[in-house]
């Protein structure tokens, strides 16, 4: 069981929390201008690294509110907590925030 | 050797004692004609069928573990064909028809049983889906069929029919072919008779790193040393992403646990396959007595081979709402099997931008009913170094032409 930390309501289960997929997929700027190959990658291609992912959560059973979080894929664990629009944090090697 | 009832009589009177090993255990060459990374039922599947049907020997299948650890011996087992569009529908009935006859075209038992799966319809909407997908299916044509409330009724007297259920059964879609069977002889059968070709099956040989050279693949690196090949395909179902990039792609594909469990064995009581797609969860009772049950995956990525507390509770949950005889029931077991989603739940399977590098991914939570298909097919396309028809729809290229087979609702569990 994961336990994640809302910026706005703490701690609380997974159990109300929503995982919203891969974070900082940046959208092309002038959609009707890029070629297929590059709206398929926006649309579909993933990193889903067997390591730290950096992703969107959403407090869909608290405040409501959007955030990201890193987490380890393999042992779930949560390394860092930020908000949306924010650069991904810098980890060390021991993929600590 | 070949197994029979007479093989079986003539180990029997001397206790068993002298049963060859069903395989090789040979050491990895430095070079091959075509290598298969994962020796899951796709891998095995894929090899032996590149042996088999177009006279390849110098294979080899590279399984980091043991081979069938992955999800082929995690699964639960079930096989049908009842999917919605004609592509899939091709595509899985033919895989269905091969396991029909699998266990004498690999001279194994894999003790295929077609008890038939039914679906539940917890409400009329639902019944009125099924009515429409039944017949889709009728047309194209592949056997399913409507139950009226009586008839699950008689087909499942363990089911709570209560007017007052919480989960309350409006009728159901059967597939009467639809089937159970030994996932590890699976495994273990295509490995025997790949082997008996002259597939080496190399376990516990990890791949690190794939070469490439002018956008063609020229080699691996494994735990077991480097070797050399011009045709390597990747059956490595959740680790998909993570092989795919050594090879420089990035794929359409997320890794997620999908888990399930057995309870302790009773006498047999339970005669199909049913599933609830409503409420996610779907059981079996396997030989041994026990009932396998099954759910949806966890909504979030995962590489960590356990499964949330969270799915189980649901399933469970499920479970003795729909069958409250089983509530006092013990559970044996509970695990999970990483399995690679897809944005349209379709397979992912045949060439890539890389050339000589093939792949096969994307079977999510319904791949093991594939495998003689997928395996089969993906042999071809190796050999001939362009798509089989069956799979021609289901290629990498779809996500960049923007036709896909969306198959979320026919997969019946969440994910
Ligand atoms: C709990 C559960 C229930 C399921 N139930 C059903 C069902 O009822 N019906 C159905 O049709 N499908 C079901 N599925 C899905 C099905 O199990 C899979 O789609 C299918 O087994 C995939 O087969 P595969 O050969 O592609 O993958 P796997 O059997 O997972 O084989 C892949 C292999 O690749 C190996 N590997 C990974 N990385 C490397 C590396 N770097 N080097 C070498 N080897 C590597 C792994 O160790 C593994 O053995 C279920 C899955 C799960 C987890
Ligand atoms: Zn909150």
């Amino acid at each position: 069981m994961m336990r994640i930390e809302c910026p706005c309501c703490g701690l609380r289960s997974e159990d109300e929390f929503r995982c919203g997929g891969e974070s900082h997929v940046a959208r092309p700027a002038e959609p009707a201008a890029v070629d297929d190959e590059t709206w398929s990658a926006y649309l579909y291609l993933r990193e889903n690294p067997k390591g730290v992912h950096y992703e969107r959560w959403h407090h869909r059973y608290g405040c409501g509110q959007w955030f990201n979080v890193a987490r380890d894929l393999v042992s779930h664990e949560i390394v860092a907590v930020y908000p949306m629009g924010a650069g991904k944090p810098q980890l060390d090697r021991g993929g600590r925030a | 050797m070949r197994y029979s009832a007479l093989s079986l009589l003539r180990g029997a009177l001397n206790g068993h004692r002298d049963w060859p090993q069903a395989w090789r255990n040979p050491s990895l060459k430095g070079s091959y004609d075509a290598v298969i990374v994962g020796g899951g039922g796709h891998g095995l599947a894929t090899a032996y069928y590149l042996a088999k049907q177009h006279g390849m020997r110098n294979i080899a299948v590279l399984e980091k573990g043991w081979l069938g650890g992955g999800n082929t011996g995690r699964n639960t087992a079930v096989s049908r064909s009842n999917y919605f569009y004609p592509e899939s529908t091709r595509f899985f009935d033919h895989s269905l028809r091969l396991y029909e006859g699998l266990g004498r075209e690999l001279n194994f038992n894999i003790m295929l049983s077609q008890q038939g799966i039914i679906g539940l319809a917890a409400s009329r909407h639902e019944l009125e889906t099924y009515r429409r997908w039944v017949t889709a299916m009728q047309l194209q044509p592949v056997d399913a069929e409507l139950l009226t409330r009586d008839q699950v009724a008689a087909r499942v007297p363990l089911l709570n029919m209560s007017r007052r259920a919480r989960y309350p059964v409006y009728g159901a879609f059967m597939q009467k072919r639809g089937a159970i069977s030994r996932h590890d002889a699976v495994a273990w059968g295509y490995a025997r008779a790949a082997d008996a070709l002259g597939v080496d099956i190399i376990q516990h040989c990890e791949v690190t790193g794939i070469d490439v050279a002018g956008g063609a693949v020229c080699g691996l690196r494994t735990t077991q040393g480097t070797v050399r090949s011009d045709k390597v395909a990747l059956a490595v179902a959740g680790h998909s992403s993570e092989l795919a990039a050594m090879a420089g792609l990035r794929l359409p594909i997320e890794s997620q646990a999908l888990q399930a469990m057995v309870t302790e064995p009773v006498k047999p009581c339970f005669d199909h396959i049913v599933i609830s797609p409503a409420v996610h969860c779907y059981l079996s009772q396997s030989d041994r007595g026990e009932f396998v049950i099954g759910g949806g995956t966890d909504l979030y990525p995962s590489y960590g081979q356990r499964g949330s507390l969270r799915g189980t509770e649901a399933v469970l949950g499920a479970v003795v709402e729909l069958y409250p005889a089983l509530s006092r029931m013990r559970l044996m077991r509970q695990w999970a099997g990483i399995v690679d989603i897809s944005p349209d739940t379709s397979p992912i399977i045949g060439k890539t931008p890389v050339t000589g590098l093939y792949l096969s991914t994307g079977w999510g939570t319904g791949g093991y009913k594939a495998i003689p298909a997928g395996g089969e097919t993906l042999a071809w396309t190796m050999a001939e170094d362009r798509p089989h028809e069956l799979i021609e729809p289901f290629g990498l290229d779809r996500f960049v032409s923007g036709r896909l087979i969306d198959e979320g609702a026919a997969s019946g569990v969440a994910h």
